[in-house]
């Protein structure tokens, strides 16, 4: 339920910086997403197109880059992607096999770049 | 045309999580976010922490619930500061909500803030409040699968506590699995398996808990 004020966070990202180079519209707010930030896309989406209207920012494609969360073993310092679906079959490091993991990465979340006219 | 940016979405709540921080820091207090399911016996567990703690450390709650004063009143009966929060829908708390609460807590008369967020194992992992370390509480009933179902919540934690570990006998939860979910996301955070109905293991959660404390 918090997909609201974070968009509302999103669009005033997106207005502050559009109005710093005296563009005219937004035409698209480019995101990276982790994928441990619980946050859903469509959501984002369905709130930006109502809060947007009647702003610079209205119409303006919302781009979310998705990124995994990465590991690192505790052992050998590899690091790798985390993919949830291998989670439960017992996650090991590729490098040397181990199992004593830390996620290091996956909360990322937030504005990369604006596209404006 | 592009324009970099590169801004954090949450900025705004980080930089009140980092002042509610300094705030804690200056007074000497050890501030601990306890996350967990609904049922999980967060308010369980904080009730036998200011039983065990009792002229050992001073302790102070945050309560916080979409609604009512339940828990806060629970706590007050002990004679601890309390603060409820009632988020009124909002599925976590937020820095904002803790940097209110503050203000109305003997933050003199503190050692440790205990910080009971809203029951959820998603997003309250996500926003930053200002405490020292993130505490996680699963229970035996809740199964041994959920490591794998939150991993974003149990790679955050500073320390896990299994709670009702007296239901043990009557439920099927393998604790070398749930240990293995725990280890493959986050190798470091003790595993503190307890009973807040028996009080069995609950010593070595209060040693884990007052371990932390801030120097005076």
């Amino acid at each position: 339920m918090h997909e609201l004020p974070v968009t509302e966070n999103i669009l005033a990202i997106a207005l502050e910086e559009a109005a710093r180079v005296h563009a005219r519209k937004v035409t698209a707010i480019n995101l990276v997403v982790g994928d441990m930030s619980s946050i859903v896309d469509d959501s984002v989406q369905f709130y930006f197109d109502f809060l947007s209207k009647d702003t610079p920012a209205a119409g303006a494609a919302l781009n979310f880059r998705r990124v995994p969360p990465q590991l690192c073993c505790a052992e050998c310092d590899e690091h790798f992607d985390f993919k949830m679906e291998e989670l439960e079959q017992g996650l090991a490091c590729p490098h040397c096999g181990g199992s004593r993991l830390e996620m290091v990465s996956g909360t990322e979340f937030y504005v990369e770049s604006i596209d404006v006219d | 045309m592009r324009v970099q940016v590169v801004r954090e979405i949450l900025s705004a709540n980080d930089q009140i999580a980092q002042s509610n921080q300094r705030l804690l820091d200056e007074k000497g207090i050890l501030a601990v976010n306890l996350m967990a399911s609904p049922g999980a016996g967060k308010t369980s567990l904080i009730l036998a922490t200011i039983a065990a703690t009792r002229g050992r450390a001073r302790l102070g709650v945050i309560e916080g619930d979409l609604a009512s004063r339940i828990d806060a009143d629970r706590v007050a009966r002990e004679k601890v500061p309390a603060v409820q929060i009632n988020t009124g829908g909002g599925c976590h708390l937020d820095a904002p909500q803790v940097s209110r609460a503050l203000e109305s807590l003997p933050l003199e008369q503190l050692d440790i803030l205990l910080i009971e967020n809203v029951g959820n194992l998603v997003c309250p992992a996500n926003f930053r409040l200002g405490a020292h370390r993130a505490v996680v509480i699963a229970s035996v009933p809740e199964g041994d699968d959920k490591p794998f179902k939150y991993p974003g919540m149990f790679s955050a934690a500073d320390a896990v506590v299994l709670n009702k570990t007296d239901l043990l006998p009557y439920i099927a939860f393998d604790l070398a699995r749930f240990s293995r979910g725990l280890r493959a996301i986050n190798p470091k955070a003790p595993l503190l398996s307890l009973s807040c109905a028996t009080g069995e293991g609950l010593a070595a959660w209060v040693a884990w808990l007052l371990g932390q404390s801030q120097p005076r």
